[in-house]
């Protein structure tokens, strides 16, 4: 505990600034319902107020209160992108490390399947099959993470095959230890730290993807709060010079930036290299 | 010679599979719909006749493999089918919408690709400075912030405060090029300013890792000048890696296309694909999916062949 | 030819210093040299004793995260630590220049090896293209280069490891510099290639009458090469002297005990009975890697006795770690059988049985791939414990402890340890461990001793000696190196291109007449004496004129 607190000391200012962003940004999605003054979908006044010392940042185009919209977007929003990321990890690593280990033909199979679906680009095919399963949150986080998988697979498979060529996986080999020993002693916990870092920048994309999508008005469907919705419905107002609907916006932009920060900072210490 | 043919063969055809079998997914995804695509489109109201007329004449009566290849030979004599909800012909619904997209794409393409170049090769230069340093703050900062949030605030800035483009890049059929780039600049903008900030990390990353590698430290000791360093010893050996920058991001143009035509309502086959999708006019969207894919597929095959035509080992084998 | 008057290169309290764990550590303490026109000054030391770091600030030039910390180089009245870049980039190429260590590495692939030759000559303006690209075809002719015209029009991939180290020396001369730097430029090459290197490095530096700082980890091939030779140790000179007096009669403690290094001997050991069953035979072997062609082991037969130390021995590419490979079941031959105490073992491991496993275990040569970053020592050494003796808690623990303080290492202080807060040394003692702790009767030994230090090394062929005699093991010592064959076999087992040349007793082996390969081979081993090089060459071309 210490050493962590230690080591937080001696970071970079930037990685600082990004730890404490992602802290309150958690802390704002965890106590959603106390920081709130309104409810989730309560209208409660005309459309398109301006800000106000009750309509902190004025209402949205049915009447409801941003501010309040807002901080209940944070839940939302960052909480399907967070179980979205885990899964395509969950799903992605396990398949990745399997076709290291076992390679022949189930790396076979897994990489052929997994260079088509990376050959279609990444929003095309998650339109293509939310077409097919309708736009619900379930079926956003299922596609989403499936098709994050495949990155996750390619990632995890060559992190564990530069674990599967150490000597010391050999010489538990030809020890005759099993498979289930193998990947649980051997192989996971050197390919797990390089995955740490990855899991951020994933969860960026995943975030963006997600965010666009409900942009999109294909995504997180009303009348749940989610900041890319919010900037869709509310867009008309940019055009009368209101920056308001930019706002859900840039709460996106400055989580990612932040997650951006700490990785910056892990991975350069993970290289080792001088600042 | 001959070697190199042989390998540019084998890329070509496997490109042409990739393709091939990306083709049968998106025609067989359509059939993992739960439920009739009939009685999915025509509502609970429909009457059976009208059901049976409906399956009849998109050919849903057939085997699924019939239909496929009847799907891709008529894609291949240019007959894209009809749109499931409005019945007109797809091809005439896309082909003024793809030469916009297209036109869009490359107008970012034509200024990002050797910008970012130039950024990435001067921030592999001045490596660890302060004007490195900003590059990185201002990069990562346009990589991590939405498209739309970009298209939005340059929306703001040229077309409601400062009024010098349309917010709403609508074009007419006859419009003349310079009404064309004047309509789809901001949005170009955007795209460029993203894709950008992609291709020049990238770039800056895979000439950073070469610089490490010991034959440029041998250039150092023979007295190569930085410039010379990086000009004629590192990016000699860096255009695969750079090829594949490219390729990856013209991809990316590909998907920030869709939401930057959202955003400016700009007529191409992203807005299309969108309202295909909210629909769900299932041939629309098909259609629009491989025509992306194959656009994505066929870039990556010419970086592939770009790579293996710039390496050395691979030109003068042994 | 040597003229000390003028000093070329003048080093005083040179101090460099490298950036480790956010802190400023010294790599250089306080170096002073003097280099005189004409001269070869060798810099000898382990690894971590500063030679590369001191040979680039010879150039101005330090790597990325060192800095020059203190004191001066003088190049000819330049001082160059403190020069701007311009300077020390003037003075490169056309004055000093350098030859690494790996040319495969440090030649731009993308390029044909006479542009990079010519680069510098043309962009100094000390010559047109076609000036230097005939200087350049004289040159690879002086160097013994095959095919010296059409050479240099071939990419660096296309050239072998020996012509492309020949071509780096070329390249250096192409401005006819003062000084080179030539940084370990045999290390990585086989000794018959290295040979060639040598004698044709030696005779353009004195063709030339060029300076050089010749470094490298071999006292042998420094002996061959320096004048003068200075011993490094932590970044500190331990001393410096002319080359007959260093190698005959040097002051220092830790010069004398690298000097005696290669005295330690294994004692000789009664001939084994007729009637001895070996431990593992390997019977007329053949494999060959599947989809591939031609065998990479062709018929192979070894005997491995209890007590018994077998060197196998050969170049790169000789087939000698794909032997043990094949022994342990990784690859499974083709043809031919291998035996357990006479009981024939399945070809492929997958199929053999626990105790077969037990009985061959192998030492890899890189400690730091062969143990598991993220387990405990007591977890390495313990799990074949478990595994193939059913060892647990108490009984276990008192099993790791004996171990570890049979490898000399004290066992409260190591259990706990990971791998990463070991020396090289101490890790490979734990692959040692690791190995014994199955109780084996054979144990392999691929190259154990190449990535150590010579004082380290010597330790480990101690510990592995008495080890054999603990524990009456049969070894399979896989090596290219002669010198530690002579320590430590008992048969020798002599390879080329994945056929055995010649096999029998170490004496025998080492007696003449040899097969030609093992004749080429032994002679190719550099000696102490200074004057070895010059009597092989001329050995050499007696008997082929």
């Amino acid at each position: 505990m210490n050493a962590i607190l230690h080591e937080l000391r001696k970071a970079p200012l930037t990685a600082k600034f990004g730890i404490a962003v992602v802290l309150f940004y958690i802390f704002v999605a965890v106590f959603a319902p106390l920081l709130a003054p309104f409810g989730e979908s309560e209208v409660v006044g005309y459309e398109y107020e301006p800000w106000s010392a009750v309509n902190w940042l004025g209402t949205d185009s049915l009447g409801r209160d941003m501010a309040t919209r807002m901080i209940y977007g944070a839940r939302n929003t960052i909480g399907i992108a967070l179980v979205t990321t885990m899964i395509a990890f969950a799903v992605g690593s396990a398949a990745g490390f399997f076709a290291a280990v076992l390679q022949g033909w189930v790396d076979q199979v897994l990489s052929r399947a997994v260079d088509v679906v990376i050959s279609i680009p990444t929003l095309i095919f998650a339109l293509l099959l939310l077409t097919i399963f309708g736009a619900s949150v379930t079926s956003l986080i299922g596609v989403i993470a499936l098709i994050y998988a495949t990155f996750v697979y390619r990632i995890a498979r060559a992190v564990a095959m530069g674990v599967v060529v150490m000597d010391y996986v050999e010489a538990a080999q030809v020890r005759g230890e099993g498979l289930w020993w193998i990947m649980r002693k051997e192989i996971l916990p050197n390919a797990a730290p390089p995955l740490v870092a990855e899991f951020g920048l994933r969860f960026c994309f995943v975030f963006l993807t997600i965010s666009g999508l409900s942009f999109l008005g294909l995504g997180i469907q009303p009348p749940a709060a989610d900041w890319g919705s919010m900037v869709r419905e509310n867009a008309s107002l940019i055009t009368f010079g209101d920056l308001t609907p930019l706002i859900p916006a840039a709460a996106i932009g400055l989580l990612t930036v932040a997650v951006n920060f700490i990785v910056d900072w892990m991975l350069h210490k993970a290289s080792g290299l001088k600042t | 010679m001959h070697y190199l043919l042989r390998l540019f063969v084998q890329r070509l055809a496997l490109g042409l599979l990739t393709l091939f079998v990306v083709s049968l997914v998106i025609f067989l995804s359509i059939e993992l719909l739960p439920g009739d695509v009939a009685q999915q489109v025509l509502g609970q109201s429909a009457t059976p006749e009208n059901l049976a007329a409906f399956r009849r004449e998109l050919g849903l009566d057939q085997p699924a493999h019939t239909r496929y290849l009847s799907w891709l030979g008529g894609f291949l004599q240019g007959d894209l089918g009809n749109s499931l909800i409005s019945g007109l012909p797809i091809k005439d619904l896309i082909s003024e919408r793809m030469y916009n997209t297209f036109f869009l794409a490359g107008f970012a393409a034509v200024i990002s690709v050797p910008l970012a170049v130039l950024l990435g090769v001067i921030a592999a230069l001045y490596r660890e400075t302060f004007l490195d340093k900003s590059i990185n703050v201002a990069t990562l900062t346009a990589i991590s912030v939405p498209e739309f949030f970009v298209g939005y605030i340059l929306v703001w800035l040229f077309a409601v405060e400062l009024g010098m483009f349309p917010s709403i890049a609508n074009l007419s059929e006859d419009a003349s090029l310079g009404d064309r780039i004047y309509r789809t600049f901001l949005p170009a903008l955007t795209l460029t300013l993203i894709v950008t900030a992609h291709m020049m990390r990238m770039t800056r990353a895979s000439l950073i890792n070469l610089l490490a590698l010991p034959f440029i430290e041998m250039a150092q000791l023979k007295g190569a000048s930085q410039r010379r360093l990086i000009v004629i010893h590192a990016l000699p050996n860096a255009i695969a890696p750079i090829v594949t920058v490219i390729a990856i991001n013209l991809a990316y143009l590909i998907v920030g296309v869709v939401i930057v035509e959202v955003v400016f309502v700009y007529p191409g086959m992203g807005q299309l694909l969108v309202d295909s999708v909210a629909k769900r006019d299932f041939t629309v969207v098909q259609t629009a999916c491989l025509l992306f894919a194959a656009t994505y597929i066929l870039f990556n095959l010419a970086s592939d062949l770009i790579s293996i035509a710039s390496n050395p080992r691979l030109l003068h084998r042994k | 030819m040597t003229d000390t008057q003028t000093p070329l290169l003048v080093m005083q309290n040179l101090q460099i210093e490298g950036l480790s764990e956010d802190r400023w550590k010294p790599i250089v303490k306080g170096v002073n040299l003097t280099l005189g026109k004409g001269e070869v000054l060798g810099l000898i030391g382990e690894s971590g004793a500063g030679k590369s770091t001191i040979g680039l600030g010879a150039m101005g030039h330090v790597r990325d995260g060192c800095r020059f910390s203190g004191g001066t180089v003088h190049f000819d009245g330049i001082e160059l630590t403190g020069a701007s870049r311009e300077t020390c980039r003037d003075l490169r190429s056309t004055r000093i220049a350098y030859v690494a260590q790996s040319a495969a590495a440090s030649f731009n692939p993308a390029f044909k090896l006479i542009s990079q030759h010519a680069e510098f000559p043309v962009r100094r303006g000390l010559m047109q293209r076609e000036e230097a690209e005939k200087d350049a075809i004289d040159l690879y002719r002086q160097l013994q280069l095959p095919n010296p015209e059409e050479i240099g029009f071939r990419y660096p991939h296309q050239v072998s490891g020996g012509q492309l180290q020949r071509a780096m020396t070329a390249m250096a001369m192409a401005c006819r510099p003062d000084l080179i730097i030539f940084d370990e430029p045999t290390t990585a090459l086989d000794v018959t290639t290295q040979i060639e290197v040598l004698s044709a490095i030696r005779n353009i530096v004195e063709e030339f009458g060029t300076s050089a700082i010749y470094i490298t980890h071999d006292l042998a091939v420094v002996a061959q090469m320096a004048d003068r030779i200075m011993v490094l140790r932590y970044g500190e000179e331990v001393e410096a002297a002319d080359t007959a007096t260093m190698l005959n009669d040097p002051k220092e403690e830790y010069t004398k005990s690298l000097w005696a290094v290669r005295s330690f001997k294994a004692a000789q050991k009664a001939p084994v009975a007729e009637a001895q069953v070996p431990v593992v035979s390997l019977k007329n072997v053949t494999a060959q890697y599947p989809g591939t062609a031609r065998p990479v082991l062709n018929d192979i037969s070894m005997d491995f006795h209890a007590g018994r130390t077998v060197a196998v021995v050969g170049e790169s590419g000789s087939g000698k770690s794909t032997t043990a490979r094949s022994l342990m079941g990784l690859l499974p031959p083709v043809q031919g059988e291998i035996l357990l105490n006479g009981a024939p073992l399945a070809p492929e491991f997958r199929k053999r049985s626990k105790a077969e496993l037990q009985a061959v275990q192998m030492i890899y040569q890189m400690a730091d791939t062969a143990l598991n970053p993220k387990q405990r020592i007591k977890d390495i050494i313990g799990r074949p414990m478990t595994y193939y003796r059913g060892l647990r808690g108490k009984q276990l623990t008192q099993e790791i402890r004996a171990l570890l303080a049979d490898i000399e290492l004290e066992p409260d202080q190591y259990m706990n340890r990971l791998p990463s807060e070991l020396s090289g040394g101490q890790k490979q003692r734990i692959g040692i461990a690791r190995a014994l702790a199955a109780s084996p009767k054979l144990v392999i030994c691929d190259e154990v001793t190449s990535a150590l230090d010579q004082l380290v090394a010597e330790g480990i062929l101690r510990l592995l000696d008495k080890l054999q005699k603990e524990h009456d093991l049969a070894y399979m010592f896989i090596t290219h190196d002669i010198s530690t064959v002579r320590a430590i076999a008992d048969e020798v087992v002599v390879m080329q291109q994945g056929r055995v040349v010649e096999q029998g007793a170490k004496e025998a082996i080492f007696s003449p007449p040899h097969a030609p390969y093992t004749d080429l081979l032994l002679s190719s081993v550099p000696e102490m004496d200074p004057a070895w090089l010059d009597r092989v060459l001329a050995d050499r071309a007696a008997a082929q004129g």
